[in-house]
């Protein structure tokens, strides 16, 4: 049963990432596909209707892994104390400047909440990944079950790292290229005239950064956290998830080259989704890797009563469908382009 | 003040106080919205649509920054009441994760098409996503109600040799009678919120002499919900929530009403200044044993006081929770009378003439604000020293490893950044009641695809 919810909250993390994703990678990507107000405007609407969905994605994956992890959510919050508050810093940051951006037609307020939009994205996504750089390579936990990890030490991978060392920069860069290529697909498939010009640019330039720093992981990791390579080992089948994300990575520039826009952004879809599960696969089953093995948190260890699990299950399933439906309808319903005259759209006005 | 434990409770304190400010319009108004919708179905009259659309935009100011600020408050479960989610998550994550897949999915579906659908939904789909809208924001608010709940009375729980609290079943968590009694009495306080605001708006349009048809459409709506919700917010719902209080938690009723010692027919204080080292009531103004009739529905009935109970019983903060009980009970009933007075003037016809009454309402806005954080500070400190009542003390619940350094650096972080919201808030707020609903309806229609008009600018 803990397995089960192990796989569920990776499902719900996944579609956080998949959906979040993109209009993070849509921020950090402002100023670079956007020149003029109104380009920009057409970023903001790429996104507008859906981002706050998106990033309920977040607060239910955050509510089921409470239920089913206690331990680990009260370990792994605190832990990170410091890191998940400027997390919600910058969350509220942009969320007040995507609401809050078309409310006044001015030359003063508009460009704030655009800068505001494009540094808390950029930062949320290089900060997403170092968090997950500090999950695989392990936390100072000891026999109390808890930790602290302060902000930065020595920047090496020692018995006391802090949340920034080489090891987690670099996945919070990669990370940060990963959605900056995701999100400009996506904007990509959603704008016409310049800006999407400029997207399939920018995700052509960030494809091969993502190629060199998911290579350079891969290789680094390896050797950081030692259960990846045994869980492989153990489990050759596995090699799928990886052959996913590499399958994406080469689906992104076919399918960009056949000017296939959709394509490319489920192409990167998979490679998200193939490097996410191939993480989780390999720290199973642990849910939180110590530096020093023996105090790790386990799916074992840190889960619930078997009770709340199981009539959890039930009201999970219920949920998923009800989103599900939500979800289809609401893409269905934005679905199409978001073009230059803010009233085509229907919702401009 | 200064141990990590005062910092932790003064930081959910600080944040779970301001979160509120903004669901409890935006259910209210939720509520008031879908009326509104309603009555432009029945009649065909476009100025309730307007109306609504008008309200619309300040739901959306709103539930912006109730999102905003509400992402912390599940996150700080776990970063600053680390041993209370380890002993509890099994438990009251279940209420949580729920609302996110139950409410949170919904609502954040269905207001961007509420917000910005409105023509491509038609007037029946448009008005469907505004009662989706106000389901999935009711529905949050009960799940967090009956997290609360659990906390002041737990139910259907089992309590393992380890320390941790298991599920034991699901129902009796959800339907935890505590949680009910408390969900209606927190939601008539949110529609109460609602109506004061949208009376003041109109009133202040009527003595402005401007955007007058609506300026009655929000009086006429405000009061006579608002009457109905004064009443009910007293009887029976706070009275309800009265008896459960003086059967569960006596001690804390004893601390609530300032009554220190024991005694037969008991007397009601209605003011006075609790002096805890002396054990007495300051300058009491008091009914007499009332509080006995109250509690037990009888005169003379003996009320158990704080000498009742060890001292390690007692809410550690009497004062602070004999006044946020107080400021919450006088208040609503101000509320009656202003909104029976309202009430009775609008039915005879004469509430927009009547200026002085029209200022009273203005100037009420506030005061509902007043009247539910009161409300929530006394359901909160009066189940201290308990995190959760009877099995769990609060200082058994912070996070062992966050310093007080660590949590007074986040704490200020979040005053200042609130304090910046709070700004924006009044700002935009002050922007929408300013241009008003006329002009606003001008501009629309003036020119099919003003520049103006825009994402986010429904």
């Amino acid at each position: 049963m803990e397995t089960v919810w192990f796989c569920l909250v990776a499902v719900m993390v996944a579609m956080y990432v998949l959906l979040d994703g993109f209009d993070l990678g849509a921020g950090a990507i402002h100023f670079l596909v956007a020149k003029t107000t109104e380009e920009r405007r057409q970023v903001i609407a790429a996104i507008g209707p859906v981002w706050d969905g998106n990033e309920v994605w977040l607060l239910a994956a955050g509510g089921v892994l409470y239920f089913a992890f206690p331990l680990l959510y009260a370990s792994g919050f605190s832990g990170f104390y410091l890191p998940l508050m400027m997390v919600l810093w910058l969350l509220i940051l942009r969320g007040t400047a995507v609401e809050f951006r078309n409310h006044i037609q001015s030359m003063v307020w508009i460009p704030f909440w655009d800068f505001l939009f494009f540094a808390s994205s950029l930062l949320l996504a290089v900060f997403f990944g170092a968090a997950l750089g500090n999950v695989v390579r392990g936390v100072p936990l000891d026999e109390s079950g808890y930790f602290f990890e302060p902000l930065w030490t020595n920047f090496q991978l020692g018995d006391h790292p802090g949340i920034l060392d080489w090891y987690t920069i670099l996945v919070g860069v990669t990370s940060l290229l990963a959605l900056m290529m995701h999100g400009s697909l996506w904007v990509q498939y959603k704008t016409e005239g310049p800006v999407r010009q400029r997207c399939g640019r920018v995700a052509a330039w960030a494809w091969w950064g993502v190629l060199i720093f998911t290579a350079l992981l891969t290789m680094v990791t390896f050797a950081v956290q030692p259960q990846v390579i045994a869980n492989f080992k153990t489990w050759p089948v596995a090699f799928i998830l990886p052959a996913l994300a590499v399958a994406g990575l080469a689906g992104v520039v076919f399918e960009l080259r056949r000017g296939k826009e959709l394509n490319a952004f489920l192409a990167s879809c998979a490679y998200l989704l193939g490097m996410l599960t191939s993480v989780v696969f390999g720290v199973y089953p642990m849910v939180l890797p110590a530096r020093d093995p023996v105090y790790s948190l386990t799916v074992r260890s840190a889960k619930a009563g078997a009770y709340g699990l199981k009539i959890g299950l039930i009201w999970w399933i219920i949920g998923m469908i009800l989103a599900a439906c939500y979800f289809t309808y609401v893409y269905r319903t934005f679905a199409g382009k978001v073009t230059a005259n803010p009233d085509s759209h229907g919702y401009g006005n | 003040m200064g141990s990590a434990l005062d910092v932790h409770r003064l930081h959910f304190a600080f944040t779970v106080t301001f979160h509120y400010l903004f669901p409890q319009l935006t259910m209210g108004l939720a509520l008031l919205i879908v009326i509104l919708k309603t009555m432009a179905l029945r009649t065909g009259d476009e100025h309730y649509n307007h109306s609504a659309r008008f309200w619309a935009k300040i739901f959306g100011i709103n539930f912006a920054l109730g999102v905003v600020t509400g992402i912390p408050m599940e996150f700080q479960f776990g970063t600053n009441w680390a041993e209370f989610s380890k002993a509890a998550g099994g438990v009251i994550g279940q209420t949580l994760a729920m609302e996110g897949i139950f409410s949170f999915f919904l609502e954040s579906s269905f207001l961007g098409l509420f917000l910005f659908g409105e023509r491509l939904l038609g007037p029946v789909g448009h008005w469907f996503a505004g009662l989706l809208v106000f389901i999935g924001s009711w529905l949050s608010g009960y799940l967090i109600v009956a997290t609360d709940a659990w906390m002041q009375y737990p139910t259907g729980y089992r309590l393992l040799p380890s320390g941790e609290i298991e599920l034991a079943s699901f129902w009796a968590l959800l339907l935890n009678p505590w949680a009910l009694a408390q969900y209606a009495h927190n939601m008539i306080g949110a529609v109460q919120t609602g109506c004061f605001v949208m009376a003041a708006v109109g009133a202040f349009y009527l003595l402005a002499r401007r955007d007058l048809f609506y300026a009655k459409t929000f009086v006429r709506v405000g009061v006579t919900v608002g009457v109905i919700a004064a009443v009910v917010q007293l009887v029976p719902t706070g009275d309800i929530q009265g008896v459960m209080i003086a059967r569960h938690q006596p001690v804390t009723l004893a601390a609530m009403e300032g009554l220190f010692r024991s005694q037969d027919g008991a007397p009601l204080a209605i003011l006075g200044q609790p002096d805890i080292a002396n054990g007495k009531l300051d300058n009491p103004l008091q009914v007499p044993s009332m509080l006995s009739f109250l509690t037990y529905r009888e005169w003379s009935a003996q009320v158990r006081g704080l000498d009742a109970f060890p001292q390690d019983q007692w809410p550690d903060k009497i004062e602070l929770l004999y006044y946020s009980y107080h400021v919450m009970v006088g208040l609503g009933t101000l509320f009656i009378a202003i909104m029976a007075l309202s009430a009775i003037l609008l039915w005879r016809n004469k509430l927009f003439e009547a200026r002085w009454m029209l200022w009273i309402l203005m100037l009420s806005a506030p005061l509902p604000y007043v009247a539910n954080t009161a409300g929530w500070l006394t359901a909160e400190l009066g189940r201290q020293p308990w995190l959760i009542y009877g099995l769990m003390r609060t200082v058994h619940g912070i996070s062992p490893r966050v310093v007080a350094g660590s949590a007074w650096f986040t704490l200020i972080g979040f005053m200042g950044m609130y304090t910046l919201l709070s700004i924006l808030w009044l700002f935009l707020v002050y922007r929408e009641i300013e241009q008003g609903p006329e002009l606003r309806e001008k501009l629309r229609t003036a020119v099919p695809a003003p520049v103006t008009a825009d994402y986010g600018d429904i």
